[in-house]
């Protein structure tokens, strides 16, 4: 894919009407409230250097904010399953409800699925009884618990500033016992603080720690990739320069580590993409925040540096579309066009008007090991502007099919490849 | 002392056991401490007239689950079934807005804090007359000290937030910054 030809441009799109979208479990969609009258006087002129300089001043821009998930499940009969759309020969269908900020993804040995969750404080586990899905809360009281990674029998589990473990999980879910901490040399902050949790090929936890703000230059402990032993001793940084990844797998062959990489708001709303990054080796800069997307310097930091100084990404994943968790598609009951490529499920954008993601795209890696050309894969989470739902991470199951977690409705989709899949065109 | 009136009520809520009243029975001992007609009169308490609904609910919702922990409001919050917590917070959002502070402003310092909400986007979210929208919560004529509070909470990650959206905010404003927004918002009609 190639990279955008346009340079940084402050002009906001500046067109009409707020953007909200209520979803509330069993309740209809309620339409925007009415546009608020702007205050009498707003003569006060902006302080140099403000990114608001040039932005349309209409009376009716349109204000962007984050889109809030609700904070229950949606109801079973609720979820938008027939808004949701597959390719050719694939189906799709609800894997289990009811987990409230549904997030990222975990496999037990026995099947269970681990879901964490970000909003909220619990970690779920789905268990499978011959087709018939049960939901348990597995811990609970926990403080962001976005990451969940397990390896021989043991859970891990990523909050916002500690990682803990519970060993022994699945023969225990009834009855679980409480985490213990493993590593909490971690930084406090909220923004960018929810972390992904992985086991590398090297048996290592890996982790982000986020930028602490939108833009700015990190301290030694922000914006970078650690990985630590599985009793959490022997942390060490292995990459900088990443404002926050919320999804990461390794390649199944060439074992590097794929990561996805949130740009920074408030540029512009086409600039920067979000990030598909490949690292190489232990060590790399991949920009934040001195250069974007690998060739967009920032207005605010870049001044005096190159972004040939960094380690461009390898795709670009589309401006604010929030590209979070990925996986290589390690199956074999997709079709074969899908081996050792990477799912990738993006949450969707609130920093931009005319929203874009709220989908999962298949990132076609080539034999070297760089990115072809991007297709959809899940789609309908983005309705008529508004979000039906929204993917985060994704699985690859024994049985070759694909769990997409959905935050908005606290659902886990489940796509599976028909006897006659076929690959179809973009939609 | 209104202070000691707190003091009051909050035994007498212990007495009582909050946690397994129903909604009804709570809603008074809320406009005890937060004011009945959506102005709070007690320091550091705030305001919730016109707060918008869905704000209020995960509040209420992080009081309950203990996400954000400050008593009483754990206690006042225990055993609400979602239902009774968007009730509430539909209830609350139909108290009249709060009053703001009267007196005549600085129009030096207003004028300066304007400019500053400007340009970190305060009136994004939190809309143009800062009415709030969603999860975002009305600021106009919000008690100044509780919106000090608040702000010096986001800013030293003792108030958590439902997303992390504020804690991103503050990240490149000061304590005197935080002074003037709250100056200038606690007057905003």
């Amino acid at each position: 894919m190639t990279h955008s030809s346009q340079r940084q441009s402050l002009v906001l799109a500046g067109t009409v009407g707020l953007l909200l979208a209520t979803v509330w479990p069993a309740a209809a969609q309620q339409p925007a409230p009415a546009q608020q009258p702007a205050p009498a006087s707003q003569a006060a002129p902006l302080p140099p250097g403000s990114p608001l300089i040039g932005r349309p001043d209409t009376a009716d821009a349109k204000k962007l904010a984050p889109v809030p998930a609700p904070p229950v499940a949606a109801a079973a009969d609720k979820l938008p399953l027939d808004k949701l759309k597959a390719p050719k020969g694939f189906k799709v269908e609800v894997y289990a409800s009811g987990m409230a900020n549904a997030r990222s993804l975990a496999l037990g040995d026995k099947g269970t699925v681990f879901v964490g969750s970000r909003l909220l404080d619990k970690v779920y586990a789905i268990v499978d009884k011959g087709g018939k899905r049960e939901v348990k809360v597995i811990a609970s009281g926990l403080y962001r618990p976005n990451g969940v990674a397990f390896k021989n029998g043991t859970l891990y589990i990523a909050e916002l500033s500690q990682i803990s473990k519970i060993e022994g999980i699945e023969d225990k879910l009834d009855n679980p016992p409480k985490p213990t901490v493993i590593y909490s040399d971690l930084p406090k902050d909220e923004a960018h603080g929810w972390k992904y949790l992985a086991i590398g090929p090297d048996n290592k936890l890996y982790f982000g720690v986020g930028q602490p703000c939108n833009n700015c230059i990190p301290s030694d402990q922000h914006g970078q990739m650690r990985r630590i032993n599985l009793d959490g001793s022997g942390a060490e940084v292995i990459a900088h320069g990443i404002r926050q990844s919320v999804g990461f797998d390794w390649h199944p062959v060439a074992k590097e580590i794929y990561f996805t990489d949130n740009s920074r708001d408030w540029m512009s709303e086409d600039l920067p993409n979000d990030e598909l990054n490949r690292m190489t080796k232990v060590g790399q800069h991949f920009g934040s925040p001195y250069c974007y997307q690998g060739d967009l310097p920032d207005q605010e930091f870049g001044w005096g540096r190159k972004c040939s100084e960094f380690t461009p990404p390898i795709a670009l994943m589309g401006p604010h579309a929030a590209a979070l968790g990925m996986k290589f598609y390690t199956g074999s009951s997709f079709p074969s066009k899908y081996k050792n490529q990477i799912l990738v499920a993006r949450h969707g954008s609130w920093n931009k008007t005319n929203k874009i993601g709220g989908d999962v795209v298949l990132v076609n890696i080539k034999k070297d090991g760089s990115a072809g050309p991007i297709e959809p894969f899940l789609t309908g989470f983005l309705d008529n502007n508004s979000y039906v739902g929204r993917p985060v991470d994704v699985l690859v199951m024994k049985d070759g099919s694909v769990l997409v977690s959905d935050d908005w409705n606290g659902a886990v989709w489940r796509v599976s490849a028909g006897g006659n899949a076929r690959t179809a065109t973009a939609r | 002392m209104r202070s000691l009136a707190v003091g009051a009520i909050l035994a007498g809520l212990a007495a009582q056991a909050a946690g397994a009243q129903p909604l009804e029975a709570r809603l008074p001992t809320c406009f005890a401490c937060h004011g009945e007609n959506g102005t709070s009169q007690l320091p550091e308490i705030p305001s919730l007239g016109a707060q918008p609904a869905f704000y209020t609910t995960v509040q209420l919702l992080m009081f309950r689950d203990r996400l954000r922990v400050t008593e009483p409001m754990n206690e006042m919050a225990k055993g609400l079934t979602d239902a009774e917590l968007q009730k509430a917070a539909d209830t609350i959002s139909k108290l009249p807005p709060p009053t703001p502070v009267s007196n005549t402003p600085d129009a030096a310092r207003m004028d300066k804090a304007r400019a500053l909400s400007q340009q970190h986007r305060c009136n994004f979210c939190h809309q143009a007359n800062y009415a709030g929208q969603e999860n975002v919560p009305r600021l106009a004529g919000q008690r100044e000290d509780y919106l000090l509070k608040a702000l010096r909470g986001y800013k030293d990650n003792s108030r958590r937030g439902y997303d992390a959206q504020m804690s991103e905010v503050v990240y490149d404003l000061k304590d005197e910054d935080f002074v003037e927004l709250a100056y200038f918002l606690a007057r905003q009609k």
